[in-house]
């Protein structure tokens, strides 16, 4: 990251054990405002970990975590208050299976935001709109495609405008032909200045559209730069094979 | 007389029945109260506790689970029992109605409370992740997202329970409780036909059919595609 540039996120020295398992070895993470930010390694690296650490949900063991000043890891922080700063898309979508599209999305516009109903229906069918899924406002979860509900699932993160957006594999559960519409709403994100930090195995899209790409590795940060150094050119020996075997495929 | 015409006189004589069928209704208007109180107070209490074991707070949980263990371990009829010819020994003394509404609901309670604390735990953990992840407290998730996915699996196994417990407002009759089969009962001894119990039968049915079908209904209202 440039020195000039502010740091949104701003993590230092994170450890993470569950239980006898050292699962992030003490990983220091800094990403600029509208960086975007992709996190390569293979599986049981700690990738996830240190995602779910940076909104704490999980809890490190130790290290120091600022979010848009915010320090995370402080027990006076209202810590509901500063989630809604941080959007985050997982794997498997999680979207609430009892309500629309447009619920999914408006929940928190009304219970945190603390948005009237009218209000919330309105920044809800924007932030839908966005993501292209205006038309299956009314639709449940159930009724749409896989990459339909992903496409919600970052709706609803967006509606409550937060300064930086986590995704943890955001397309590894999807079909691979609908892989290409969530990853165009990313994109179309990305352009809109969001700051990003992507767990993911689509190397296509890092190639063309991150900033810098994280390696890592038995729970540290072995090398990382931009996408073409880290594909191309990998200095480390792990980093190296770890590009290999997934360009083999 | 043929067999057929004996066995109606006996099961179903019309004389006898309309002579006792207002004690069968005293009757029903009494199971009915006693059932409304056992549900509404049974499963308020089976939900609230299954809500304060989500908390995670240990040594509650270890009550709530040797209480919920008790109730459902024990006879109803004793509890009962031990309530109306117990309590009194400790200057408290319920009467029939209240020994039995407070004994059902407590069993109630048990059993609910495991239905819905299963129904909670059997929510997946993205879905609370997602929740709080975009602010949401535990609160608040626990009551907009967890319960209502929770209480829709409830239904099934919920409706059943209650059902078999508040059939049980019949154990009432040992202590005095002059609900339908305690009429019934004592119309058989005064009467010397069975025809009483015949027409409390159909009191059950009246009773219970209607919520048989209404919790078809829900189940089939509330089931979501995922």
């Amino acid at each position: 990251m440039a020195p000039d540039t502010q740091a949104i996120v701003d993590a230092r020295a994170i450890h993470k054990h569950f239980g006898a398992l050292h699962v992030l070895k003490g990983v220091d993470l800094k990403v600029a405002e509208r960086e975007l930010v992709f996190v390569i390694g293979p599986s049981g690296s700690g990738k996830s970990t240190l995602l779910r650490c940076l909104n704490r949900l999980e809890e490190p063991s130790s290290g120091s975590i600022l979010v848009d000043g915010i320090d995370m890891l402080d027990a006076r922080t209202d810590i509901n208050h500063a989630r809604q700063r941080i959007g985050m898309v997982f794997q498997s979508f999680n979207l609430y299976p009892h309500m629309t599209a447009l619920g999914n999305v408006t929940l928190a516009l009304r219970k945190v935001a603390g948005k009237s109903r009218a209000e919330a229906d309105r920044l809800g069918q924007a932030a839908l709109e966005r993501v292209g899924l205006a038309d299956r406002a009314g639709h449940t979860p159930g009724q749409l495609s896989g990459g339909q509900q992903q496409r919600v699932a970052i709706a609803r993160s967006i509606a409550l405008e937060p300064r930086v957006m986590l995704f943890d594999e955001p397309t590894s559960a999807l079909d691979p032909e609908l892989v290409g519409s969530v990853l165009e709403v990313m994109r179309s994100l990305r352009e809109s200045g969001m700051t990003m930090i992507v767990v993911s195995h689509e190397m296509g899209f890092a190639r063309n559209a991150a900033d810098r790409v994280v390696f890592m590795d038995d729970g540290l940060i072995v090398e990382q730069g931009p996408p073409a150094a880290i594909f191309e050119s990998p200095t480390h020996e792990r980093t190296r094979a770890f590009i290999g075997q997934i360009q083999r495929h | 007389m043929t067999n057929f015409e004996r066995f109606l006189d006996t099961f179903f004589n019309g004389k006898v029945m309309l002579k006792y069928l207002p004690d069968i209704l005293s009757g029903m208007v009494v199971t009915i109260e006693l059932a409304v109180l056992i549900v509404l107070s049974g499963l308020a209490a089976g939900l609230s506790l299954a809500l304060i074991r989500s908390l995670a707070i240990r040594p509650i949980n270890w009550l709530i689970i040797f209480v919920v263990d008790l109730f459902r371990s024990l006879p109803p009829l004793v509890i009962i029992v031990l309530m109306y010819f117990g309590l009194p020994y400790a200057e408290v003394s319920p009467s029939g109605f209240v020994s039995t509404w407070l004994s059902l609901a407590l069993v109630l309670m048990a059993f609910s409370e495991e239905i819905f604390w299963a129904g909670i735990t059997s929510v997946h953990k993205g879905q609370w992740e997602a929740a709080r992840s975009t602010g949401l407290s535990f609160g608040q998730t626990l009551m907009n997202v967890v319960l209502p996915q929770a209480l829709r699996i409830t239904i099934p196994p919920l409706t059943n329970r209650t059902i078999a417990i508040t059939k049980g407002t019949a154990l009432g009759t040992v202590v005095a409780v002059t609900e339908i089969l305690g009429e019934a009962s004592s119309a058989v001894s005064n009467s010397y036909n069975p025809s009483p119990l015949m027409l409390g039968a159909a009191a059950y049915l009246v009773l219970f059919l209607p919520v048989v079908v209404l919790a078809r209904r829900l189940e089939t209202k509330f089931a979501w595609k995922r």
